[in-house]
């Protein structure tokens, strides 16, 4: 199918362009982005008043698949990424079995071909079955496809392993995402080490636990020269020592989910233990809050993901203590950022653009991210004014597991495109 | 101040202090008054909740606690029923919900909740019809412990404003002083809490009291000593290296009592450790009123059953 995108906003931070544009798409490629472009032999998306980017990216999200089918498969993450926007995500590897090995690395990306309607780039184990002992068959999984390396959910907890991990994938120049996380500090807790801890009487994880690891990770890289990666990042001095660490030129990125700039602590008591306001790293305080939104703002952040976790309402409607960690994000993501970001007046179109694409891509690698000729036509068109009422009854996500019900956002994406193919419409 | 005749509880559910209103505690208390008058006649039962149906669920051991909810119930003339999780479908792995749905499905019109997980009171309360009680949640609150209390408090030295109180022990794990803390503020008694800083948690201070690291500083001139149980699982945590060690820095002796006010009263929520956090000789020592809680407990908690089936001031039936 042929298209012609008429008469948006295009913004492509990686051609510096925000001007009305057309886009001429053509055998799935972006042919041109130019003013009053010929509309021969395309379909025409009138799209006047609309935002054109090029496909939105999130790199932190769980899948399921294979192993845990109830709670998101192939078709349902996948329509839940269109739906909220995205063209490509990155998934991580604690699946059951773990995404450790070639054999699995494959089967998810033939099943993905088959079966999902969004680019799906998988993640790597760090480790063998992400036990955080010995380094997993990384060059196999290269081979099949894997962007990166990952032990998320569990933290790379020996420092020897992590140098390893860091040493080794210089052969492929992937990077290592690490959920920082010191066990021996945040041993059964189940949200933030604070005031509201104190008072609702549930177990604390201090900030100190990640911070203690992103200092870590960021001394390993230096030595190493690897490339790591800090997801879920959650608290003020997590984002100081990556801000420092780039400073020094330590090749260290960072991402931020969207929960963590827009909700504090004070939500686990304001739902009265609500377990979808428990996640990992948990919902931290509002200077933590505040500083991580100033880390969207100025560049030190790289990213917005979402750390999509689906979880059965069975597993969820327990008590606050046996509930597992984790929260939807996908079909969300991009409405809270324009509400919260764009609209709050923290970033501008372009750096709100450029957390989705060039951002996730230039970490990943992924030739994506841009609307240049030539490229794979994946985009994503916004409607920046459109007010949602955030209901989770109508997720595409087989799960249901998002603390945002009832929420009015302005902002949501309103087409998304995939190598030529509309996969998600929201046009009137 | 007094709450007026025909006051009664805004809540439909007793979860925790923290929610209630200054007024409803005093109504709470003052309502016990009349019910320890009943525990004191030769027939120590009134029919005031007759045909209501109460469900005891407790899903953590207490002996305490249960058996003065269970007194109360039939004091008050209720049927009660026991849940708890050996020989229970618990044990068989139903949840939390399903079970509390299956209680709520023999229609109780309350349900009192002893339950090792905090929050687990305020779940079911999203469920369920009948008004639900927290008889301790985790370490989150323990309601009807604070308010026995404040009770007794009141009971000895006439007041609760202005009273100084000292709360000593494990306050990271202890749901006691939280409500303790919540109540007592409530009402105007000013607070100072002690124990080692490893089970001390953060942010004690915004709830407006003073912490104190060395114990005989929280002693200097108070009212009212209340000593927290030493959970000895916490001594394998690492939070202090002995039990030995526990009681010098931090064990209730004669001889630190005498920092005290000399007519200040010593309590204990128990179970007590004799020889860990306080002497035998305080523990039955003059000012000890650790017997009077448990006896004020029953009092109390018939003023909170009694309350919650709609109860108002000045409507009870003699």
């Amino acid at each position: 199918m042929n298209w012609l995108l008429k008469g948006g906003r295009v913004v492509d931070p990686a051609a510096n362009l925000d001007a009305v544009r057309d886009v001429l798409v053509r055998d799935g490629k972006i042919v041109r982005v130019g003013e009053n472009l010929p509309a021969d032999n395309v379909k025409i998306l009138e799209l006047k008043g609309k935002v054109v980017a090029p496909g939105f990216i999130d790199m932190h999200v769980h899948l399921r698949e294979p192993g845990r089918e109830d709670e998101e498969t192939m078709e349902s993450g996948s329509a839940a990424a269109a739906a909220g926007g995205f063209t490509s995500i990155a998934v991580m590897p604690n699946t059951d079995p773990w995404n450790d090995s070639q054999s699995v690395t494959e089967y998810i990306v033939s099943q993905a071909r088959l079966r999902s309607t969004v680019n799906v780039f998988p993640i790597g184990c760090v480790s063998k079955q992400g036990k955080g002992e010995e380094l997993a068959e990384i060059g196999d999984m290269v081979k099949s496809g894997i962007v990166a390396v990952s032990d998320d959910g569990h933290p790379v907890s020996s420092s020897h392993l992590m140098r390893m991990a860091l040493e080794y994938t210089r052969i492929f120049d992937v990077p290592v995402i690490d959920h920082c996380e010191e066990r021996s500090l945040s041993c059964g807790g189940v949200m933030h080490e604070g005031y509201h801890s104190t008072v609702l009487g549930l177990r604390g994880v201090p900030a100190a636990s990640e911070e203690i690891m992103v200092a870590r990770d960021l001394i390993l890289a230096e030595m190493t020269g690897g490339l790591i990666h800090i997801a879920h990042l959650s608290t003020r001095k997590s984002l100081e020592l990556v801000r420092e660490g780039k400073r020094k030129g330590i090749r260290a990125t960072c991402e931020v989910t969207p929960h963590h700039f827009c909700l504090t602590d004070a939500a686990v008591a304001e739902s009265l233990y609500d377990t979808n306001t428990k996640m990992n790293p948990p919902l931290r305080e509002e200077e933590d809050r505040k500083s991580l939104v100033q880390g969207l703002a100025d560049g030190t952040v790289d990213a917005i993901a979402s750390d999509h976790a689906p979880h059965n309402r069975i597993e969820k409607e327990v008590e606050f203590d046996q509930a597992p960690f984790g929260i939807l994000g996908l079909e969300t993501s991009v409405s809270l950022a324009l509400d919260r970001l764009l609209h709050a007046g923290v970033v501008n179109v372009t750096r709100l653009v450029s957390l989705y694409t060039t951002g996730p891509a230039r970490i990943l690698n992924l030739p994506r991210g841009t609307l240049a000729a030539g490229a794979v036509a994946d985009i994503t068109v916004l409607d920046l004014d459109r007010k949602v009422e955030v209901d989770v009854s109508r997720f595409r996500s087989r799960s249901r597991n998002a603390p945002y019900q009832g929420w009015t956002l302005k902002g949501a994406p309103l087409v998304t495109m995939v190598g030529g193919r509309i996969v998600f419409d929201g046009r009137e | 101040m007094t709450p007026e005749a025909g006051f009664r509880l805004r809540h439909k559910h007793l979860l925790g202090i923290e929610p209630l209103e200054a007024e409803e505690i005093r109504l709470i208390l003052d309502t016990a008054e009349s019910f320890l008058e009943v525990s004191q006649r030769p027939i120590k039962k009134v029919p005031t909740l007759r045909g209501r149906t109460i469900v005891n669920f407790f899903m953590e051991p207490s002996t305490r606690t249960r058996s003065s909810f269970e007194i109360a119930e039939k004091r008050l003339s209720a049927d009660s029923l026991n849940f708890s999780p050996s020989g229970s479908s618990v044990s068989k792995g139903e949840s939390l919900l399903d079970t509390a749905r299956n209680l709520e499905a023999m229609a109780p019109d309350m349900i009192i909740i002893r339950h090792p997980a905090a929050g687990a009171p305020h779940l079911l309360a999203k469920v369920c019809r009948s008004a639900i009680i927290n008889a301790g949640d985790g370490a989150h609150e323990h309601p009807t412990q604070a308010l026995l209390d404040a009770f007794t408090m009141r009971q000895k030295k006439g007041r609760i404003e202005g009273l100084e109180v000292a709360i000593v022990g494990d306050l990271r794990h202890s749901r006691v002083v939280r409500s303790n803390v919540f109540l007592l503020r409530k009402l105007g008694a000013r607070v100072r809490v002690s124990g080692p800083p490893t089970l001390v948690p953060p942010g004690l201070e915004r709830l407006g009291v003073s912490v104190k690291t060395r114990m005989d500083e929280a002693l200097e001139g108070v009212d009212v000593v209340m000593m927290l149980r030493v959970q000895k699982e916490r001594m394998v945590g690492g939070a202090f290296p002995s039990l030995r060690e526990y009681f010098q820095l931090y064990g209730l002796t004669e001889e630190r009592m005498r920092r005290a006010k000399r007519d200040a009263i010593v309590m204990h929520p128990g179970p007590m450790n004799r020889g860990v956090e306080i002497a035998a000789e305080v523990a039955d020592g003059p000012y000890s009123v650790i017997l009077d809680q448990v006896t004020n407990g029953v009092a109390v908690r018939m003023a909170v059953l009694y309350l919650l089936s709609g109860g108002a001031v000045g409507e009870l039936a003699a």
